[in-house]
């Protein structure tokens, strides 16, 4: 199946989930109903798949993270209250997504190259399994907008690891490298440069030789969601973009001419 | 524990064979996004070759503001 941001295909009880939008997967409103259609399928495939890989095809990386772009024109379009409406809409769709994949009995596998930025993270972070390769790197950037992260990070990140790890991550807006990552728990393999892909199929296809039920109960009873937690995230994200300074963030953001946009 | 100018020429010698340009045409005080050419992704794939050759670990906002190749000999010495 192609969308126009992602595709999939399952083969040999292996589902894989490619993004592909350019420059390098910016999640907006386009990528997000795609999801959702992946998702209204996700029943049927978990009756025919044993694991999920989640990758990129693009070359920036698996996923810069929330299209930044389309936030801050669509919110420049709509007065006030509309935009903040409009923005807890969106995050409650992205969450209702994040989480069913989350949740899903199928063992889920992120296949990470290049930058792994906000909602790019956030979307590793719902799988069961990172495989980053060499040059992957890990960001939190929000907190340089005014923001906190808004897809499920924060809750997802501190059920993986450690609360110093989260501060460092969140409360610097530093990257980490596929090594680092990989040292604090978040990442399970690190491999050469473009054999994320390659590395995640020998893992789900590993996971493909164990009972089907016996690795979902046990998915279920080690990686609870985190349902409490995801839901004062919304809240505290739509509180904190209801301020100037978010607007103004995202205007040098947009307008920026930084050769480090990037960068935090 | 080598030299600053040591990690200068391997800063050097290992941007030339990331971005496939020739040694020769990279110099320490060129701003190295006008002379590689390179955006800021490409700018986190030679912040990452550059952790991983020297084992250390450089936080972006040490690197902020920095653009030649001598300061970032400088900054990645300071961690070595």
């Amino acid at each position: 199946m192609k969308l126009q941001t992602i595709s999939w295909k399952l083969d040999t009880g292996v589902v894989e989930l490619a993004l592909h939008r350019d420059p390098a997967n910016e999640i907006g409103s386009q990528t997000l109903a795609d999801l959702e259609q992946f998702v209204a399928e996700l029943p049927e495939i978990e009756t025919r798949a044993h694991a999920l890989i989640i990758h990129s095809e693009v070359k920036a990386g698996f996923c810069a993270g929330a299209d930044l772009r389309e936030l801050y024109y669509r919110s420049e379009e709509m007065e006030k209250s509309q935009a903040a409406s409009g923005v807890r809409e969106f995050l409650e769709r992205i969450h209702a997504v994040l989480t069913r994949i989350d949740a899903s009995s199928l063992t889920t596998i992120a296949a990470v190259h290049g930058v792994c930025f906000g909602g790019g993270f956030e979307l590793a972070l719902v799988c069961d399994l990172i495989v980053a390769d060499k040059l992957a790197r890990f960001c939190f950037p929000e907190l340089r907008l005014g923001l906190i992260p808004g897809f499920g990070g924060i809750p997802r990140l501190k059920r993986d690891v450690g609360n110093g790890v989260v501060r460092d991550l969140l409360l610097t807006g530093r990257s980490f490298n596929a090594t680092k990552a990989n040292q604090a728990g978040l990442v399970s393999q690190v491999v050469a440069e473009g054999e994320a892909l390659r590395a995640a199929r020998f893992t789900a296809s590993q996971v493909g030789k164990f009972d089907r039920h016996a690795s979902s109960v046990a998915k279920q009873f080690i990686k609870p969601v985190p349902r409490d937690e995801l839901r004062r995230e919304i809240d505290i994200f739509c509180d904190l973009f209801a301020r100037p300074a978010v607007r103004m963030g995202l205007k040098k953001f947009v307008e920026s001419t930084d050769a480090q946009p990037y960068l935090p | 524990m080598q030299t600053q100018e040591q990690t200068l020429d391997e800063i050097l010698a290992l941007a030339a064979a990331h971005f496939k340009v020739s040694r020769e045409k990279l110099n320490p005080d060129d701003d190295f996004f006008k002379t590689l050419g390179i955006d800021s992704l490409q700018t986190l794939d030679l912040l990452t070759k550059l952790e991983n050759h020297f084992h250390v670990e450089l936080p972006d906002y040490e690197l902020q503001g920095v653009s030649d190749f001598r300061t970032l000999a400088q900054r990645i010495q300071s961690r070595l």
